[in-house]
């Protein structure tokens, strides 16, 4: 898929010639394309995968970036993204990574993007039927705090007995009178299979529900792929009397103004004064741009970033 | 003003050359070479190689270069090559009972056939610290040996089983294909091949810790050193095309059999049961851990109950691998603000609750 417009603004990195194309070798990317189908099939199932020592450490994206090799092609456009941002150090590394060894246009563009890997976040702009997201996942099973052994959990899976993860959320209610998971927090795929939404801030829960994107997710120190198809219902777990809710913020965002976003936190000096902003590079970018045009096309004002 | 953070990409071009002059050092002096490294660092280099999962020493010196010493970075550098390396056959399995010794003792006999050959090792040194190695240029005692033993030297443990006090190991029906971890994911519960492979590229010190952990207390094995052998052993593939075996090579290996009394079951007759350790080069202290630790992972096996980490299968070698417990340790570093701020969002809130409703009665 070509987009019309790419907004290119990384580094160039030159492609090494001497690294297969995504870096891993063709048998082991058909493996791992298999392992997505299978995911792709059985929403929310977790389908281990022979996950390879990549050169990035396990617990910083393998698993994403194994996904990602798989599935792009000299056509694609990535985008790389680490808590809502292009640029913060680990999303420029393995952006540079993939640039080295494919050779593929990237952009921090939302829209543009046939490819967005995530860590932490999923973009504010809505995704289009055709793109790709691919979560790197550090703990795939929702219930390894639960039940650490894999042989347990599998056969809860199995027999969908998820009485566990219930009665876990039911005892924050008890102590606190609110659920007190604020990330990760768990949810129901296609009415089957419990999953780990990666940590993401449950604020972007919901845009998984019906998302038109093909979502995958890969976890390549535990070795497992799992996988959101198009369209596919995704409830995060709540309590009828105790629905599911996200945070909220009391500020807008201090450079584009949106309350609709994820707001980070940003200490300004040691006397407590802090700000608020989107913690979606992009998203945020294109507003403040979009206010600037609008705002010098009417002719007055000047903004102030 | 708050400026976006930008030019995280120039930041991290600059660290790579930061990264380059601190491994270089002062140039001033010389630069060490490969050859260098695997000559007068081999005991290093025989680590990164066992627990790279690749024998090539001049690679493993390679990445102990890369990785200015640091010998869990290095084994990350091998195995990350190693990864993209093609399966081109099998070899035969080694016949360590072949094996040409420069090393070998058992704590069990006090003689035995084959004899008990010291060999190099630190074991019966006194440990100061020799201030003749500070200068350079220092000359050798020609060594007082003559050249090691060319005859084979019979296994203690295949001298044990004539009484079969000792448990034999046969390979399992239709001896099938050992399980292979670089290619399949470990499950649970594991069987032996993949346990002992687990074992084998497992961090040194990981296993250490639980193989001492065996002698304390947690899961004892009644342990006695049967045999370790350092040596060589000649490995042969046999090409389908040409189908006989041809020699490609010795490898150097360390193996550690270690024997353990068994009390006996419903349906074995009390005997000693075995713990296997295997490792490239000189490693003994690895050969050692894993030989216990296969042991205590024997436990559900032998019909043991099993109530400490080291018989867990799940807790040993889902957390024994060092690039995997590195990794994940080590990203705690990358940006974790997005769930940060959930997190203080939350807990600004049930500080708000808290504040409202006063302290509670700390009886409830």
């Amino acid at each position: 898929m070509q987009p019309t417009e790419v907004q290119i603004q990384p580094v160039g990195v030159l492609r090494d010639p001497h690294i297969n194309f995504a870096y891993l070798d063709e048998r082991t990317k058909r493996m791992i394309r298999r392992a997505i189908l299978k995911a792709v099939a059985i929403p929310g199932y977790q389908v281990p995968f022979g996950s390879r020592e990549m050169p990035l450490p396990y617990g910083w994206g393998t698993g994403g970036i194994q996904v990602t090799a798989s599935v792009i092609g000299p056509q694609d456009v990535l985008k790389v993204i680490d808590q809502g941002s292009d640029d913060t150090v680990n999303a420029v590394n393995i952006r540079r990574f993939f640039q080295r060894t494919t050779g593929v246009q990237v952009s921090t563009d939302t829209l543009a993007a046939s490819i967005i890997q995530t860590r932490h976040r999923i973009p504010e702009t809505p995704l289009r039927e055709g793109q790709i997201v691919v979560y790197q996942v550090p703990v795939p099973e929702p219930m390894q705090h639960l039940e650490p052994r894999e042989f347990e959990t599998r056969k809860l899976h199995a027999l969908q007995e998820y009485g566990l993860m219930h009665v876990n959320l039911f005892e924050d209610l008890a102590h606190y009178g609110h659920i007190a998971t604020t990330y990760d927090y768990p949810v129901l795929v296609n009415g089957r299979y419990i999953m780990s939404p990666s940590p993401i801030p449950k604020f972007d829960n919901p845009k998984m529900h019906m998302n038109p994107a093909l979502q995958l997710f890969g976890a390549g120190r535990e070795k497992r792929i799992y996988a959101v198809p198009p369209y596919t219902p995704v409830e995060s777990l709540g309590f009828e009397d105790h629905p599911f809710e996200v945070q909220r913020w009391d500020h807008a965002c201090e450079l584009c103004g949106s309350r609709e976003s994820f707001l980070d936190e940003v200490l300004m000096d040691d006397q407590g004064g802090r700000m608020f902003a989107c913690s979606d590079s992009d998203y945020c970018g294109k507003r403040q741009a979009a206010s600037l045009a609008a705002s010098s096309d009417s002719g007055h004002g000047v903004a102030s970033v | 003003m708050y400026v976006a953070v930008k030019g995280g990409e120039a930041a991290i071009l600059a660290s790579y050359d930061l990264l380059a002059q601190e491994r270089r050092g002062d140039p001033a002096g010389a630069e060490l070479s490969i050859a260098q490294i695997c000559q007068q660092l081999r005991l290093g280099v025989d680590r990164v190689m066992t627990e790279g999962s690749v024998y090539d020493p001049q690679l493993a010196a390679l990445a102990i270069k890369q990785s200015a010493g640091d010998l869990v970075e290095a084994i990350f550098l091998l195995r990350a090559y190693r990864a993209t390396l093609p399966r081109l056959g099998y070899t035969e399995p080694v016949d360590t009972g072949k094996m040409q010794i420069e090393r070998r003792i058992s704590a069990a006999f006090k003689d035995l056939p084959g004899g008990q050959v010291l060999g190099p090792t630190y074991d019966y040194t006194q440990r100061l610290l020799d201030f003749s190695l500070l200068a350079s240029g220092n000359t050798l005692a020609s060594a007082r040996l003559e050249t090691p033993s060319t005859e084979a030297t019979p296994r203690v443990v295949d001298l044990l089983h004539h009484e079969s006090l000792l448990e034999t190991q046969e390979p399992p029906a239709g001896d099938p294909d050992p399980f292979d971890l670089t290619r399949q994911p470990l499950r649970f519960p594991a069987d032996r091949s993949a346990r002992l492979q687990n074992l084998a590229r497992a961090d040194e010190g990981f296993l250490l810790a639980m193989a001492y952990s065996t002698q304390r207390g947690y899961s004892e094995t009644h342990p006695f050193v049967g045999e370790i052998r350092f040596g060589t052993v000649e490995l042969c593939i046999t090409p389908e095309e040409l189908g006989f075996s041809i020699s490609i090579g010795d490898l150097p290996l360390t193996e550690c059999q270690m024997i353990n009394q068994f009390q006996g079951s419903q349906t074995q007759p009390p005997q000693f049961t075995r713990g296997y350790g295997l490792a490239f080069g000189h490693s003994e202290r690895k050969a050692m851990a894993m030989s216990l630790v296969d042991r205590a992972l024997r436990a559900e096996d032998l019909g043991e109950a099993v109530t400490s980490p080291a018989q867990m299968q799940e807790f040993v070698l889902s957390h024994s691998d060092s690039l995997e417990s590195s990794g994940f340790v080590q990203h705690l570093k990358l940006p974790h603000y997005v769930d940060f701020q959930a997190e203080l969002a939350l807990v600004r809130k049930m500080r708000q609750a808290f504040a409202n409703q006063g302290p509670t009665d700390a009886a409830d």
